[in-house]
């Protein structure tokens, strides 16, 4: 009864589209996102296509069409859109429809209707009746027709591919709110996930081993405002090189038995491929796994098992590339492994344990990666863009086109980022190790988007008496403090997790060097002084840098009468 | 707020203060990097509302929160505050079939109009300011009598069938329709008549009386919605208490009956009762009489066109024949004056024919027959006069007035013979005569 008074609400979706997977999430009105599931029940609806007769099979169906049916199933065609044929690598489409040459673009040939001609589909066309697919199968799921919705796309995706993005999901009649990046959608659910008005500053490493290729981002995290300092890109490794691991030993396996390959024969194949996919799903949640195929070549049946150890062997050389990767983002965004606080693995590969404990040893232990094998409370990796994009389209929903536009105009986003870190020197008489000491409190981190304020409480002073605010502005350095080598091996141990292999050992010994990064002061911007602070009053400090780099202090005792304010003047911009 | 360290406090100030005031500048902060921030998330939103209305931090906190304050008021529009009479509060629960349950709650502005959040909300706030453990804790006497009547009116409101129970009998939603004598606006009149009326349809939604803009069909509809109205209202509320089982099953069923019965009855009465609202409203419509008026109107409107129509017909034909025959005899006229005038020349030219025959006649005989002196002999005479004659058959009228006119005034006998023989001969070139049946004269 109430409900029919309220004003219409606008029923807004995330979308994640992906090369070989999509998903569709929602955000309920108590703020929580959530997947949902197509008719079949998937959450990760594949993106593929397939035309057998006259019917128009999507998803699950589709993609077990890559059997029977290759040359009338289109997959794997996010990436070619906008692009010219020149420029896309047609690799991964080899096992289903090729794609063509048609006028600027990409297209696939299908047999859309039995006894027909072969039709000419373009990539933006494919995409259309996808986006249609995802569309209606959200409406049928929230029983309410879809009003628009938020897409992501990886960060590489240039203006024409999003503008033909966007063009595509109009023509289904979705409109396009909003188009972003797929890493700061997955850290955009992890953030909305924390309870608070003021997130903590951190910088976070988004690791999206998907399908088909494998991105990596650096973003700064600056009070819930994210800004992207760095990507790398690796377009040959992806779950399907994973799987393609699987494929050849199983295919040794049977080679043996049978000596016969069934490489060689496409439509084996696609069976070994589709089997060892799921193959690979079920290691990542048990150490064991079956397959089951029928008939897989030359008639014989193949029954077999893998566990996780051998999967893990066999996956070294992957897992290394990705580590590889992730260490080359970091290079590229001019820091060290230390600097980054969190590490966050999106995209289904992700699920992996072993790829999530190879990147936990890379970092130091204070920081969190975010992995199912690493975290028990980590989302799953492969719902992180859909839920970013569910977040977000919830935000801007009731936002008018203009005000989107307008929101999302360089004017807006192109802001200054803070060179150096902001902060405020305090003082301890014991200190960590024991001696007095002064340190460095950050307030406003390197990379922090102005205007920007922040306000932290101190301790005023331990006697008594005036008070000394020195503003600095610091720099990060990294300190050899290895320790000698038998403490060295305590550490170790108390960090190192229950379930690391022999292989690993190795790597220990390599790794001989202990380094500390310190933020040591750079230059004193300003000092204040707080007379009469008596002893155990705090001290509420408050920094506020403007659009102009103008920085405003504001300090005052609480519960206090006395209180200092002062500007430093800003540049003229 | 958390202090960040316990161990750590800020650095304590040297004795001596070298600047004057408080706060000391050394240096500025370093170049900043240009960079694109995602549009994303919340935080990015808020930043993006300041840099675009051009807000500083506290500016935007100030306007956001009284957006906020704004919102929660208008999320909280009924508040319910009835004041509450002694009368009503020392009620005694026992008698609740004649108690008001939407008074009892506070909404009795609502009624039937009550959403189930009104009524739960109502509900909440009275039994907050109504629970006898409050009361004993305020140091009341132990009464509890008016919160067992928010209880029974909440059960009664909250459960679908016995709202509607006691919705059917609530008098206090009854809109008394007007007297036939009243006067003033009718559909000020009738329409929360209707309105309230309309609370028992099965149909929804309930067509309103309207205004004097209706239409022709909203005012059938209307009253063909009104005449055939379907009701759910029913009269259990009003039963008489069944007695237990442990009594008479016989006088129990006697009472049941009875309830059947006077449930029918009122039923009737309150289908004949709507029946006479509706049939007085029709009565008192104005709308009716004028839709007939302009009915008609627009019935003589056509007929007076149509005649209109007819007439202009009717005059136009008349028209017509009178023109036709105007120029029937017009054309008659000059057809005899030509006719005349036709006849006329043809005996003029007839009679120029004679007198140029004459002249021919008469030309050959002055010259003496072409003879020279003397009487011609008879037989010269006789050729003579039959060359004139056929040359005369030769000649057409025009030639014989040119031949006429040459000969007038001649006197001379070779003259005149030259002028015939001219023509003679100019009669033979053009092939009408024969130079041999001239006997004489071109000899």
């Amino acid at each position: 009864m109430s409900d029919s008074e309220e004003p219409q609400q606008k029923t807004v979706i995330g979308i994640a589209f992906g090369n070989s997977n999509s998903s569709i999430a929602f955000t309920s009105p108590d703020g929580k996102a959530d997947l949902i599931a197509n008719e079949e029940g998937d959450r990760q609806i594949p993106s593929v296509l397939s035309y057998v007769g006259d019917e128009e099979y999507h998803g699950a169906q589709a993609k077990s069409h890559l059997v029977r049916n290759p040359k009338n199933t289109v997959a794997y065609f996010r990436d070619f859109l906008g692009k010219s044929f020149a420029d896309i690598d047609p690799t991964n489409a080899h096992s289903s429809a090729h794609p063509i040459q048609h006028e600027d673009g990409v297209a696939f040939s299908v047999e859309e209707k039995a006894d027909a001609e072969p039709s000419t589909l373009t990539v933006s066309e494919v995409t259309t009746r996808h986006i249609k697919r995802l569309k209606e199968s959200a409406a049928d799921f929230l029983g309410k027709t879809i009003d628009g919705c938020v897409i992501t796309v990886p960060t590489d995706f240039s203006e024409a591919q999003r503008k033909l993005l966007s063009e595509a999901s109009k023509a289904c009649g979705l409109e396009v709110l909003q188009i972003i990046h797929e890493p700061v959608a997955s850290l955009l659910a992890y953030t909305a996930r924390e309870d608070t008005s003021h997130p903590a500053d951190k910088t976070v490493l988004v690791l999206d081993v998907g399908g088909t290729r494998t991105d990596a981002a650096i973003i700064a995290s600056r009070g819930g405002m994210f800004t992207l300092l760095a990507t790398q890109h690796d377009y040959e490794l992806g779950g399907r090189q994973f799987d393609d691991v699987l494929v050849d030993h199983f295919s040794k396996e049977f080679i043996k038995k049978h000596k016969t390959d069934p490489r060689e024969n496409e439509r084996s194949l696609a069976k070994l491929k589709l089997e060892c996919e799921a193959t690979k799903k079920t290691l990542s949640l048990s150490t064991s796994a079956q397959i089951s195929i029928e008939s897989l070549a030359g008639g014989f049946d193949f029954h077999s098992t893998v566990n996780r150890l051998r999967y893990d062997l066999l996956s070294k050389k992957l897992t290394d590339q990705v580590v590889g990767l992730v260490e080359s983002v970091v290079k590229k965004a001019g820091m060290d492994l230390t600097d980054i606080n969190e590490v966050i693995l999106a995209g289904g590969t992700s699920h992996t344990p072993k790829l999530a404990s190879r990147i936990q040893q890379i970092f130091p232990s204070t920081t969190a990666v975010q992995a199912p094998a690493t975290n028990p409370n980590a989302l799953n990796p492969s719902e992180l863009s859909a839920r970013g994009a569910a977040i977000q389209a919830s935000l801007i929903a009731e936002f008018e086109a203009e005000d989107i536009e307008q929101s999302t105009h360089p004017a807006v986003t192109v802001t200054p980022h803070l060179a150096k870190p902001i902060g405020v020197v305090i003082h301890s008489p014991e200190g960590d190790e024991g001696k007095a000491e002064d340190k460095v409190y950050v307030f406003l981190d390197a990379e922090t988007a102005v205007p920007a304020r922040r306000t932290a409480t101190f301790v005023g002073t331990k006697v008594g008496g005036d008070v000394l605010i020195r503003i600095v502005e610091a720099k990060k350095e990294s300190v050899d403090v290895t320790p000698p080598k038998e403490v060295k091996e305590k550490v170790n141990g108390t960090d190192d997790d229950d379930e690391d292999d022999d292989d690993d050992d190795d790597e220990e010994e390599e790794e001989e060097k202990v380094i500390k990064r310190v933020t040591e002061v750079e230059k004193v911007i300003a000092e204040a002084l707080l007379k009469d602070v008596k002893k155990g009053q705090k001290v509420e400090i408050m920094l506020n840098v403007a659009g102009d780099l103008t920085l405003t202090l504001t300090a005052r005792v609480v519960g206090g009468k006395g209180g200092v304010r002062g500007t430093v003047p800003g540049r003229a911009l | 707020m958390n202090v960040v360290s316990t161990k750590h406090s800020l650095l304590p100030a040297e004795p001596e203060w070298p600047h004057e005031s408080g706060f000391h500048i050394l240096e500025q902060l370093s170049e900043p990097t240009h960079r694109n921030l995602e549009p994303v998330g919340p935080h990015y939103l808020a930043h993006a509302r300041r840099k675009r209305h051009h807000r500083t931090f506290s500016e935007d906190d100030r306007i956001v929160a009284a957006q906020q304050a704004k919102n929660v008021e208008d999320a909280d529009p009924g508040e319910i505050s009835e004041p509450e009479d002694a009368m009503l509060l020392s009620r005694d629960p026992k008698d609740w079939k004649n108690q008001d349950h939407y008074a009892v709650l506070g909404i009795s502005k609502y009624r039937w109009k009550a959403t189930d959040e009104q009524i739960k909300r109502a509900h909440r706030k009275k039994v907050l300011k109504h629970h006898p453990d409050k009361k004993a804790a305020a140091g009341g006497v132990d009464d509890d009598n008016f919160f067992k009547c928010i209880q029974k009116a909440m059960e009664i409101l909250t459960d679908p069938v016995k709202r509607r129970q006691y919705d059917s009998v609530d008098e206090s939603a009854d809109v008394e329709p007007p007297s036939r004598k009243a006067r003033g606006n009718i559909y000020k009149l009738w329409n929360p008549v209707f309105e309230s009326e309309g609370r028992f349809s099965k149909k929804k939604p309930v067509p309103r009386f309207g205004d004097d803009k209706s239409t022709k069909a909203d005012v059938e509809e209307f009253y063909n919605f009104w005449y055939n109205f379907d009701s759910w209202r029913t009269f259990e509320y009003l039963d008489e208490d069944v007695p237990d089982d442990n009594e008479n099953r016989d006088q129990k069923r006697h009472v049941e009956r009875k309830n059947k019965a006077a449930r029918a009855k009122r039923k009737t009465e309150d289908t004949a009762r709507l029946r006479k609202v509706v049939d007085d409203a029709l009565a008192m419509d104005v709308r009716l009489q004028k839709f007939r008026k302009e009915e008609r109107l627009q019935k003589d409107a056509k007929k007076i066109a149509r005649e209109a129509e007819e007439k202009r017909l009717a005059e136009e034909a008349k028209k017509k024949a009178e023109e036709d025959a105007r120029r029937k005899e017009e054309e008659e006229a000059a057809l005899k004056a030509s006719k005349a005038d036709a006849k006329k020349a043809k005996e003029a030219a007839k009679n120029a024919a004679k007198k140029n025959k004459r002249v021919l006649r008469k030309g050959a005989e002055d010259a003496n027959y072409f003879h020279g002196d003397g009487a011609a002999p008879p037989d010269v005479i006789t050729n003579v006069l039959a060359d004139v004659e056929l040359l005369i058959t030769k000649l057409d009228n025009e030639e014989l007035d040119v031949v006429a006119k040459k000969l007038a005034g001649l006197k001379v006998s070779d003259d005149i013979k030259s002028v015939l023989v001219d023509s003679i001969r100019g009669s033979v070139n053009n092939g009408s005569a024969a130079e041999g049946d001239f006997k004489i004269l071109l000899k």
